[in-house]
């Protein structure tokens, strides 16, 4: 399978603190990766650095060939990097309907800057995002405020906005925390049908082991900025220093119940 | 889908205004121009508050458009209406393109108080002026429009009729631009200027076209205003003047763009006969006013019409 997004000798200091290490990291096309690690380990700078938030002090990010380290945030997600946010960061005073709408009007004002595919798919914008509604099933909330969503809700509306501009790859940061426990599991399925849909390559960050287990094809697990380990699921969980850091857990492993969504 | 009923309402009172003006009495068409003028600034107001600035120095633009319309007239002896309004356009357009690429990278306070000190730059230089009249400004008048001769009794008339198509005009092309895809970015960078950045549009470019546009509106009540009264002075920049855009701003609401009109009418109304009853506590009469309206109607005036809305 082709790289899509390749990290190299990724460095990310603050001060005297530091928050990355050499990261190298070669994602897939269209594969799921999970990132896991402790509050602090470097997986949300490593996001904040692909999505042009932080700069890396040193290293290099290549997409789709193409060196993206020094680019802006808009400039990358124009090229087709999305993410979603561990804080909703949604329009609150804005319907769920006009929420998504911004983003259909920006990709389809862009025109063929963006690719014309995209912009020919949403001339028609009330249908693109009623299309988006139904598929993240969010459409009872059309018209409420974003800001008066419940929480799993907000979550999805957050995905469905850095979905909404047509992404290669999408970063989500976090994307069941805040979430029962109940609705999880049918928050994820959701997305990764969204994804598999569209083709979409994902690196998410999680803490929930469950379902870094039950979505992910590689995990990535993070330790004060390093990583620690990188492989299939069943095997960086069972990790003995990915339990000792990452699960706190020393004892064995249990057996896998998840699989490959 | 909601069909949208403000293209036609605004036709209608376009249409109503025109029509009604040869029997207006004197007094109602001076206080309808004033409102009117102010009217077209607020919407530029309204445009800037949606996008989450307030300006506490569009007197500056106010005060340049007007000053275009009447140097057009000293300098090159032009003095028909569509060009001073055109020249009004032109310079507003200019400067504002230029300070937009310093103002569009501040917020809150920065930005009101950045453009109140632009503001008050250009009324220093005004007041220094001599060649300007200084502190007396001078005097502006429209002789012809689009080539035919304005002058005598139809004068008034003529600028009444004038200004309300202008109005209606710049209302129509302000709805038209809220309800696209970048006007619809305006709300979005007031909620949250991180989300927008990360859909792939950029939040600086969005609010330096919003101000330009704002200021081509200051622009455009300014020039109205310099035709209609005869006369222009430094004063149209100083920091009152821009006080009382913002205070019609927030006593209109910024739901429509039949906000900030029927918000200029109602506070040149109160203004005026507050100023006729009550000459010496005037401006105690319009502080209850915006008082009364912020505790009772937050969203301004205009709320009244979305309650009923909402209620029904």
């Amino acid at each position: 399978m082709a790289v899509i997004l390749d990290a190299k000798g990724l460095n990310k200091t603050f001060g005297a603190v530091t928050a990355a290490s050499d990261i190298n990291v070669a994602v897939e096309q269209d594969s799921v990766v999970g990132l896991i690690g402790s509050n602090g380990a470097g997986k949300t700078t490593f996001i904040n650095m692909v999505t042009g938030y932080l700069k890396p002090s040193s290293g290099s990010i290549h997409f789709d060939g193409r060196n993206i380290t020094a680019l802006s945030p808009r400039q990358i997600t124009r090229l087709g990097i999305c993410r979603s946010f561990q804080i909703p960061q949604l329009y609150n005073t804005m319907t769920v309907h006009e929420n998504l709408l911004v983003g259909v009007g920006i990709v389809a004002a862009a025109g063929n800057a963006w690719g014309g595919a995209h912009s020919a798919a949403y001339s028609d914008p009330e249908k693109a995002v009623d299309a988006m509604l139904e598929e993240f099933g969010i459409g009872a909330y059309r018209n409420r405020d974003a800001g008066l969503l419940p929480e799993g809700t907000r979550k999805l509306l957050d995905i469905a906005m850095a979905m909404v501009v047509r992404p290669k790859i999408l970063l989500l940061d976090e994307p069941t925390s805040g979430v029962s426990a109940d609705e999880k599991f049918s928050l994820m399925d959701c997305v990764m049908a969204a994804v598999r849909e569209h083709k979409v390559t994902v690196l998410f960050v999680e803490h929930d082991m469950e379902v870094v287990e039950r979505y992910t094809h590689r995990v990535l697990a993070f330790y004060e900025g390093r990583i620690i380990a990188d492989g299939e699921p069943a095997v960086v969980l069972d990790d003995v220093e990915v339990r000792k850091f990452v699960i706190g857990d020393h004892a064995p492993a249990a057996a896998s119940g998840g699989g490959h969504a | 889908m909601t069909r949208d009923r403000t293209v036609l309402a605004l036709l209608v009172v376009v249409a109503v205004l025109l029509a009604a003006g040869p029997f207006l009495p004197r007094w109602m068409i001076s206080l309808f121009n004033v409102s009117m003028g102010y009217g077209i600034v607020v919407l530029g107001m309204m445009l800037l508050m949606r996008t989450g600035l307030v300006s506490f120095g569009h007197g500056l633009y106010y005060c340049l458009g007007a000053y275009a319309a009447g140097m057009i007239d000293q300098i090159w002896n032009v003095s028909d209406m569509l060009a001073m309004i055109g020249g009004g356009i032109v310079v507003t357009a200019v400067v504002s393109t230029i300070l937009g690429f310093l103002l569009s990278k501040y917020r809150e306070i920065f930005f009101a108080m950045l453009s109140l000190a632009f503001s008050m730059i250009l009324y220093g230089l005004l007041v220094k002026s001599a060649s300007l009249g200084s502190t007396d400004g001078f005097n502006v008048a429209a002789k012809t429009l689009a080539g035919m001769d304005i002058t005598g009794k139809g004068l008034r008339l003529t600028v009444y009729s004038v200004t309300v198509v202008v109005m209606g005009i710049a209302a129509l092309l302000l709805h038209r631009y809220l309800a696209s895809h970048r006007g619809r970015l305006a709300g979005a960078i007031r909620d949250n200027e991180l989300r927008v950045e990360y859909m792939g549009a950029s939040v600086r470019a969005t609010v330096h076209v919003n101000y330009v546009i704002s200021a081509v509106l200051a622009g455009i009540g300014g020039a109205l205003m310099a035709i209609n009264i005869g006369h222009i002075d430094p004063e149209m920049t100083y920091w009152p003047q821009s006080g009382e855009f913002v205070f019609i701003a927030i006593l209109s609401g910024t739901a429509s763009v039949f906000a900030p009109l029927g918000g200029a009418l109602v506070f040149e109304t109160v203004r005026s006969f507050a100023y006729e009853y009550s000459p010496n506590t005037w401006q105690m009469v319009l502080g209850i006013t915006m008082l009364v309206v912020m505790i009772f109607l937050p969203g301004g005036l205009w709320s009244l019409f979305t309650r009923k809305k909402v209620a029904a």
